[in-house]
This record gives C-alpha cells, sequence and structure tokens, in this order.
C-alpha cells in the first residue's frame, strides 16, 4: 500500500471537514422542515383564511331603489338602465390622455372634467368613478370596442332614477344625487353602500324623507379575482332586496292639469281630501328637472335657477309665505260669530273706515253700502271686516287663525314646510319691542299686515271650514312598503257647526250668486259647484297721494308689485269632498286671476274622482303589521 | 475487482465505466425532476406547453451531458480545470460588454442558438479550479498565505464581474462554495474568523454599493409587512401560499394563490411554494427528503474519493446543489430576503438545470473513478 502520510493527514482532515458540513445541511434541512411545520401545520387555518380573502372578492349589488307611484299607480319615479363609463385610476398611466381618447367618443366638457379630475382625487384609485352617463347604445357600444385602447376605462350599466313626470313633481317627489362628503361622514355606522360609485340617495322631497325605504337592502356577490382583481368566477350572489315601494296620495291626472293650468305662473296650489288630509295635488310653478339634478347639473344651468324671478327652486306651496288677503275674513267671521256678533249685524260702507285720525280703505272706493256677514263675505268688503275686527279684537281673531291650523307646521312628508306668523300680543312685542295697535287688529281682520301663510296652510283652513269642524292633517303618502299607512287623526274642532255653516254660506255667496267677487268663476256643472273665497294680497304700500288720484291698476305696475292672487275653496258645495288653496305670485287679483284658475282644477279633480274612484292596492309583500 | 483493479493500474474500458456509472442515482434525479414537470404542467393549468415539455426534454438533454462527462477520465477534468476557468472567465467578462438585459439585469450571453447564462458555467469551473488547485497542496502547505493569493483570486476576479452584473444570488453562491473548498481543503480555522471578521467589517460598505431594489427586498425580508402590496407582496404571498396548503395541500393543480396568480415568479424562483400549496406539508418534505439522499450520496462519494481533486469537486458539487435547494426554499418560506435562486432540477430554466446536470456528471466521474490515485505533484499546467 502506498499511502502518502501527509496525503493521508489531509484526507483525514477533508473527513472530519466534510462531517461538520454534513452536519451543518442537516441543521439546515431541519430548520427548513421547522418552518414549513410551522407555516403548514401550526399557522394552516390562518394562512388558509388569507388565501381565500385573497381569492374572494365581496362585491355589493346597488339594490334598486324603490319605487314612487301615485294614489292609482302611476310611476313617478323609477329606474332605468343607464349605460356608462367608469374609470379605475390606478388601472390608466395618465388620466389625461385616456379621457382625450374617450372624449372622441364621448363629449366630454371642461366642466365634466374637472369634476371627474376632483372625483379621483378624493376616491381611493382603485375604486371606478364615474367619467360618463347616459351613453347612447352607440356611443356605449364603442366604449366597449375600443377598450383596449383606453386604459382604465370600463363599460357599465347601472340603474339610474329616472322621473317621466319631472317638473310637475319636482317638490313632491325631489331628487337623488350623489353622496356627500358630508352626506359620507353623518351616515350612522356601517354604511357601504353609499360608497358605491354612481350611489345616489335622496335629496329632497319624499326621495329625501323615504330615502332609507326607497334603498333597498344592499346585495353582495361573492367573486374569485385573480391577483389582477379579474374576476374568474361567481361564486354565489344575494341579491339583496329592493327599496320600498312609496304610493303617494297624488292624482298625477289632477297634478298634471294643475300644473298645466299654472305653467306659465309663478304659483301654487294645494287640493286636499277635507275628510282624509289626502293631498291629491300639490303644485309649485314653475320648477325644475329632476333628472338634470340626477345627473349633476352645469354651472350655467345652477346660475338659471337661482336667478330666475319665479324662483323655481323654491317649493311655494309650503316654503312660500304670503299674506292671505281676503280669504282670511273667513277667519275673522268665525271669530267674530264666536265672539258673538250676529250674523245680522250690518254695517255701512262708503269705502273707507275711521280709527282715530287714520282712514282704512275698502277696496271698492265707492263703498258697498250696507252689509251684513253673508254679504260681506260675498262681495269681500274691507270696511265690514275692519269693523268686526275691531269688536272683537286681536285674541279673538289670533285663537281662531291658529285653530284652522295657520301659524304651525302639519310634519308634512317633504322637508321645508314654514310655520308663517299668526300675529298676537305677545308675539309682535316680544319680535318688535312695540306693543299691539289697535289698527294692526283692523288690517289683520283682512288677511293684511304681519299675517304670513302658506298654500298649504290656505288648504288646511279651506279643509276645515268645509269638513264641519274636523281638525284635519294634510299628507302625502298612503302607503310605504307595500303597507297602508293608517290614516292621521282629525280631532273634532272646538267650532260650532252653525258658525261654520254661515262662512261656508257666505263662501258660496262668493262663487254661486250674482255680485260674488268670484262669480265670474264659478262652477256650472250641476252638482260640482265649489264655494270659496278670494284674496288679494298687497305687497306694496299705496301712498295717500296715490289713493287721492286713484290707485294705480295691477296690470300697469310691473310684475313684483302687484298684488298676490289667492283663491281658497271647497266642492261640492252641497257635500263638499275637496278643498283647495291657489295663490299666484302677483297675478293681480283673486278673483281675476287665481278663482278661475282654481274654478278649472276644482272642475277636473271632481271628474276625475267620479272616473276613476278605485285606488291602487299597493304592492309589496310587505305585509307584516 | 475494483482493487484487482487498483493494484494492476489498468486502465478502465468504457463498458467498465458504464457499470460503475450509479444509475440509481440518476433515477433519483428523474424523479426530482418529475415533481418539477409536475408542478410545471400545473402551472400552465394542465398543458405541457409552454414549461413542462422544454424541460422534460432539458432534462434528458442534460442526462446525456452528465453520462459523457461522467465517461471522461477525471484526469483529463483535472487537466483542464483551468483552461475551462480561463474560457469561463472570458464568458462572463464579454456578458458584462456585450450582454443583454434580462429581468432587470446583465446575465445573458446570446451566441445565436443559445442564450448562455456563463456565470452558471463559472459555478462548475470554480470548483475545478479550486479542485485543481487545492489538489496540489499538503494539509501544512493550504495555510500558508502565500498559497492562498492564486485561490483567492480564481474566487475574487469572477464574483467581481458577477456582483457588476448586478447578480448577488450568483456572486453568494460563488463566494460560498468557493469557500467551503477552502475550508475541506483544511484551511486553518484562524483564517475562517478572519475571513469571517472581515465580511462583518465590509458589510456597511457591501450596503453603500447596493442597488435599491436590493436594499429593499433586504428591508422586505426584515418586515415583509412594511409594504404588503409592494415589495413584501412576493413574500407574503408566498408564505400564505405555503401555509394555506395544510398538511395535504389544495391538490394537484388546485392550488388558489398560484393559478389566480396572487404567487409570482411560479415557475421559477416559487416553485417550491407552489408545491407546498398543491402538494402540502407531506408533498414538500417528500420533495426535501429526496434532496437529502442526493446530498448523503454526493458527500459518501466524496468521502469514499481516493484523490483530492476528486474529493474536493464532488464536495464541491454537492455543497453547490445544497446551497441552491436551501437558499431558494428559505427565501420561499420568508427565512432569506428575496434573492433569484432557482429551485435545482424543479424550477424551469435551460442553463440551470444543464449546469447542474453537467456538474453531477462530474460527481459520477469521480465516482466512477474514486479509486485512482493521482500524485499531488501533477501540477502539468496546459
Amino acid at each position: 500500500m502506498q499511502i502518502d502520510g501527509r496525503d493521508s493527514s489531509r484526507y483525514q482532515a477533508f473527513t472530519r471537514r466534510t462531517l461538520v458540513l454534513g452536519g451543518a445541511q442537516a441543521a439546515a434541512f431541519v430548520v427548513l422542515a421547522g418552518r414549513m411545520y410551522y407555516l403548514q401545520i401550526l399557522k394552516s387555518d390562518e394562512y388558509q383564511m388569507l388565501a381565500e380573502e385573497n381569492r374572494i372578492n365581496v362585491r355589493l349589488l346597488a339594490p334598486l331603489r324603490g319605487r314612487i307611484v301615485d294614489r292609482y299607480g302611476s310611476v313617478l319615479a323609477s329606474n332605468r338602465q343607464n349605460y356608462r363609463a367608469v374609470l379605475v385610476a390606478e388601472q390608466t398611466p395618465n388620466i389625461g390622455e385616456t379621457l382625450d381618447r374617450l372624449s372622441r367618443i364621448v363629449a366630454i366638457t371642461p366642466f365634466d372634467r374637472k369634476k371627474i379630475m376632483r372625483d379621483i382625487d378624493r376616491s381611493p384609485r382603485f375604486m371606478p368613478v364615474t367619467v360618463a352617463e347616459d351613453l347612447t347604445w352607440e356611443q356605449f357600444a364603442q366604449v366597449n370596442i375600443n377598450e383596449p385602447d383606453l386604459a382604465g376605462v370600463q363599460p357599465d350599466v347601472g340603474e339610474t332614477r329616472y322621473y317621466p313626470y319631472a317638473m310637475e313633481l319636482a317638490h313632491v317627489v325631489g331628487y337623488v344625487g350623489p353622496v356627500s362628503d358630508k352626506e359620507m361622514e353623518d351616515a350612522d355606522d356601517e354604511q357601504p353602500l353609499l360608497k358605491l360609485p354612481g350611489f345616489r340617495i335622496g335629496k329632497s322631497g319624499i326621495e329625501k324623507t323615504f330615502d332609507q325605504d326607497l334603498r333597498g337592502i344592499a346585495g353582495a356577490t361573492h367573486v374569485e379575482v385573480n391577483a389582477y382583481g379579474r374576476v374568474i368566477r361567481e361564486l354565489s350572489k344575494d341579491q339583496g332586496k329592493p327599496g320600498a315601494e312609496i304610493v303617494l296620495t297624488l292624482d298625477m291626472e289632477i297634478q298634471k292639469f294643475a300644473c298645466e293650468r299654472l305653467k306659465e305662473e309663478s304659483a301654487s296650489a294645494v287640493v286636499m281630501d277635507i275628510h282624509s288630509g289626502d293631498i291629491l295635488s300639490f303644485v309649485s310653478t314653475p320648477a325644475f328637472d329632476p333628472n338634470e339634478f340626477n345627473m349633476g347639473l352645469s354651472q350655467d344651468q345652477w346660475k338659471m335657477l337661482v336667478d330666475n324671478p319665479y324662483k323655481p327652486l323654491t317649493n311655494k306651496a309650503i316654503a312660500g309665505l304670503y299674506p292671505p288677503g281676503s280669504t282670511f275674513k273667513t277667519m275673522t267671521a268665525i271669530a267674530a260669530l264666536e265672539a258673538g256678533v250676529d250674523p245680522n249685524h250690518t254695517v255701512g260702507c262708503n269705502g273707507k273706515y275711521a280709527l282715530g285720525n287714520h282712514l282704512f280703505h275698502c277696496w271698492k272706493k265707492e263703498g258697498h253700502g250696507a252689509m251684513n256677514m253673508h254679504d260681506g263675505l260675498k262681495h269681500s268688503c274691507d270696511v265690514y271686516f275692519y269693523d268686526l275686527a275691531k269688536r272683537i279684537g286681536i285674541d279673538a281673531i289670533e285663537k281662531v287663525a291658529k285653530r284652522f291650523g295657520l301659524g304651525e307646521t302639519y310634519d308634512l312628508e317633504i322637508p321645508g314646510e314654514k310655520k308663517g306668523i299668526v300675529p298676537s300680543r305677545d308675539w309682535k312685542r316680544a319680535t318688535t319691542g312695540v306693543s299691539w295697535q289697535q289698527g294692526e287688529t283692523l288690517i289683520t281682520g283682512i288677511g293684511q299686515g304681519f299675517l304670513l301663510t302658506s298654500p298649504l296652510q290656505l288648504a288646511v283652513m279651506a279643509s276645515r271650514l268645509a269638513n264641519g269642524g274636523y281638525a284635519v292633517k294634510p299628507h302625502l303618502t298612503r302607503a310605504v312598503g307595500g303597507q297602508l299607512l293608517p290614516k292621521p287623526e282629525a280631532p273634532r274642532m272646538d267650532v260650532d257647526p252653525e258658525h261654520l255653516k254661515i262662512v261656508q254660506g257666505g263662501m258660496n255667496g262668493v262663487s254661486n250668486e250674482p255680485g260674488g267677487t268670484a262669480y265670474r268663476a264659478r262652477i256650472t256643472e250641476v252638482g260640482m259647484e265649489l264655494a270659496g273665497k278670494t284674496g288679494s294680497a298687497q305687497v306694496r304700500r299705496i301712498s295717500m297721494a296715490e289713493r287721492d288720484s286713484g290707485v294705480r291698476k295691477n296690470d300697469t305696475l310691473e310684475w313684483r308689485l302687484r298684488d298676490h292672487a289667492l283663491f281658497i275653496c271647497f266642492a261640492p258645495v252641497a257635500d263638499p269632498k275637496y278643498a283647495m288653496a291657489l295663490v299666484i305670485e302677483h297675478g293681480g287679483s283673486g278673483s281675476g286671476a287665481a278663482a278661475p284658475a282654481a274654478r278649472d282644477i276644482m272642475l277636473e279633480v271632481q271628474k276625475r274622482n267620479l272616473a276613476r274612484p278605485q285606488a291602487y292596492m299597493p304592492r309589496g309583500d310587505v305585509k307584516e303589521a | 475487482m475494483l482493487d484487482l483493479r487498483r493494484f494492476t493500474g489498468r486502465e478502465m474500458r468504457i463498458s467498465d465505466k458504464l457499470m460503475e456509472f450509479n444509475w440509481g442515482f440518476l433515477l433519483l434525479l428523474a424523479v426530482i425532476s418529475s415533481m418539477g414537470f409536475a408542478m410545471l404542467y400545473s402551472v400552465a393549468d394542465g398543458s405541457f406547453s409552454p414549461w413542462a415539455l422544454k424541460q422534460m426534454i432539458r432534462f434528458v438533454l442534460g442526462a446525456g451531458i452528465m453520462v459523457v462527462v461522467a465517461l471522461v477520465d477525471l484526469r483529463l477534468w483535472m487537466r483542464i480545470s483551468y483552461p475551462l476557468y480561463a474560457i469561463a472567465l472570458v464568458l462572463v467578462t464579454a456578458v458584462d460588454i456585450v450582454g443583454f438585459k434580462g429581468m432587470g439585469a446583465q446575465r445573458w450571453l446570446n451566441l445565436g442558438i443559445i442564450q448562455l447564462q456563463p456565470s452558471e458555467i463559472m459555478k462548475v469551473a470554480i470548483l475545478l479550479a479550486l479542485a485543481r488547485y487545492f489538489h496540489g497542496l499538503t494539509l501544512e502547505e493550504v495555510s500558508r498565505v502565500k498559497n492562498l493569493i492564486i485561490p483567492l483570486l480564481i474566487v475574487v476576479v469572477p464574483v467581481g464581474l458577477v456582483v457588476k452584473q448586478p447578480d448577488l444570488g450568483t456572486a453568494i453562491l460563488l463566494t460560498v462554495s468557493g469557500g467551503v473548498l477552502f475550508f475541506a481543503a483544511g484551511l486553518a480555522w484562524r483564517y475562517f474568523i478572519l475571513g469571517g471578521l472581515a465580511i462583518l467589517a465590509a458589510i456597511p460598505v457591501i450596503w453603500e454599493r447596493l442597488h435599491d431594489y436590493q436594499r429593499n427586498r433586504v428591508f422586505t425580508f426584515l418586515d415583509p409587512e412594511r409594504d404588503p402590496l409592494g415589495a413584501g407582496y412576493h413574500i407574503l404571498q408566498s408564505k400564505i401560499a405555503l401555509g394555506s396548503g395544510g398538511v395535504f395541500g389544495k391538490g394537484f393543480m388546485a392550488g388558489t394563490q398560484a393559478h389566480l396568480n396572487f404567487l409570482p415568479e411560479k415557475q421559477t424562483d416559487f416553485i417550491f411554494t407552489m408545491l407546498c400549496e398543491e402538494l402540502g406539508f407531506v408533498g414538500g418534505l417528500t420533495l426535501l427528503a429526496f434532496y437529502s439522499v442526493v446530498l448523503i450520496y454526493s458527500f459518501s462519494v466524496a468521502v469514499q474519493c481516493r484523490n483530492q481533486f476528486g474529493r474536493l469537486l464532488a464536495l464541491g458539487v454537492s455543497v453547490s446543489f445544497f446551497f441552491y435547494v436551501f437558499i431558494n426554499s428559505a427565501m420561499v418560506m420568508g427565512l432569506l430576503p428575496v434573492v433569484g435562486v432557482p429551485l435545482p432540477l424543479v424550477s424551469y430554466g435551460g442553463t440551470a438545470m444543464l449546469s447542474l446536470m453537467f456538474a453531477f456528471g462530474l460527481l459520477m466521474s469521480v465516482y466512477i473513478h474514486r479509486n485512482l490515485e493521482i500524485a499531488r505533484g501533477n501540477n502539468a499546467f496546459w
């Protein structure tokens, strides 16, 4: 054996060190196996959960917003398909360029562009932001075809709110709009729905008040996605629950008719069922198109609405406050009767009424001659009511006015009701610091002065006069989610039915007796006659000089100085069912402008309900009590 | 029979060598590779293209190379060690000059028909050259400072070139497998202590010179949750895939992490993760067990060999193989920073497969020629 001694020593060293290496490697493998044991066995559950979270994406499905229908089931607000394009910011290298390309298919104005950039800045980079809505089918197809060139742009079909009777119902139904930052913050607990792109919530009217009912319950799909977020397959789907249907008390046919009748004016009208308080028609003209609000108004559109002197954004039926004018004489009459004034009490009218050294004028300069209560109402003689007011005092008038619903709100289902003013001694002292003057009692007696009322309040007043003394309250909804709402209580008022009969008789005189202020605007159809009361609310001061030279006629004045034209009425006279208040801003006179319009509408109301007595049975599966 | 040959000094015939060739070992390599084929088939959603079939062809090709390399006389390998090293060095240098970039690093050399990764060749060449060098030294001579200059240069020059590419993974592998040969050759412990201290001292300097992406990998390794959607994403997803595999895995072709692309680079660097996701703890351990057998066998080859060149060469092959396995699997488990090191035999990749089979050919050559005694003084340079 020729073993090299030195070689043998290095062989031994090699073998020793090889063993060291082998040991180290074995240790390393133990570490690897241990790590695998830790990850795959000890932590397996945790990682399985994470893997599932990776894989499964929960996507919210916006529930279909509930419909809003009128009392006969006509659709007032529904949903329609909206072809749109959404942009995911993180999927495009250059947002500006992508928008440029998209604008070759769909017009994108600089205004839109600014809005889009703002939306993108506000939302996370992976959130789709709507860049174009309401695309035509052709545009939508083009977006689809050109998708590869439009990095980050995805075609999308959404549901959008649609109001078939846009202008007619803007102030009742309201509109929906995107969720604002503030609304997002205010939203209680978890409201993931609000974060869905393009989700709309009620911003005004019924849409706002019943937003939670209309919204429904969000559904969700569980989808398997890959690392890039692309959906591989759908695992499960929960459709959610569509929003509840809201049935209104309105009759759309009456509403349309009334809107058409008043469309040239800055006017409002409320038609009520005097027994149930159902509001059959609720008009405020001019209005706006809620569909445009839904899509987002341009600055110009907004400016036009705000600058319009007819104030289309104001819901005049509840937020428009007007002196009731002579319509208020019904209240003065009731108050006088309650104070013991005999209905046959007679006052001679020579056109003016002196209180101390101050002269109060009747609208008829030459005077009405001898007037009792019936004639006073029929001719709307100011002097007669000056006399009554002076006799009974402001306290009596205030009490009756408040009992009949003036100066209060009724928790109507839409926001924005105003209280108006029924003046009293305390009220005046509190607001002006000056004590009540007797002259103020006189002008309050004819519905001027501090008095301010909304058309809705006047309609309530007319209803309570007509229904025999029940404190009926107005309301707009019949059913929510398939369940009829209980009728609001209408307790008996503390009023003598005889007194009501006298006033009703006076109102009948106004409309149906020759010489009545609204005789020319009477209903001639037998059985449908209305009884009313005109009112012309002065909005300017008439100077002494003008009185001497003759009060200027309304049509010679510029629009904003003309009197408001008011009319309250109920029908049919024989067995009242409906009441109405109608106000035409700066319409001139109650008898000339308001009464004819009211007559036409009231006639239509009666014809309509004879033709279609059957109310709509609300749909919906929610039947639990 | 072997002893007889040893004493007669008769040269082995090809048929003898084929008899000596350990076919069982080749079968083991085939089994390991097959686990890779299966995974590549799964990655492609149940298709042999584009990866599995190519990889099989490469393995067959590699097996051919292995047999040929094994049959070559070990002394011939010893003689051509330095020239091979020189060629490898030239190629690595060429990559720095004319190579093209793949995946952000300049590693590839386009030779017209094939794309060559010279650093892979260097991994084998460096082992040959060091084994060749240390073969000529006695145990005492090994630890002399003047004798360390050449082997250090053999390691440092290619490492420097590879670092420039930049290919940190390969540089580390070259350094470590070179260091192991120094160790096995019997270099005194004090040098390793000194070397360790030198590396510690050099860390700040190296850190300064690292690319941003390399630094990020280290940060991410230290705290993967630091940026779960960015740099830490890969390692986090890899851990999720591994962990969610559980004991028996999600089933072949049913790994959600891999198939839904949460797992990156799953046909190459992260193939072990995919295997563990689909085949579970059991599948992963099986693969590690197979690797262990390869390692144990190659150690035994090294220890059995009767010449220092063969011993060192066999050990070098074994240790490099080990480092591949360890670095890759430790990386996918989140034990090491992300380095681009493939899992040997399993990861998809041509050059890696071929150079590995070449190295196993050398191992087999050592085994076949284990009883050759080669004189220490045979230092002829060709």
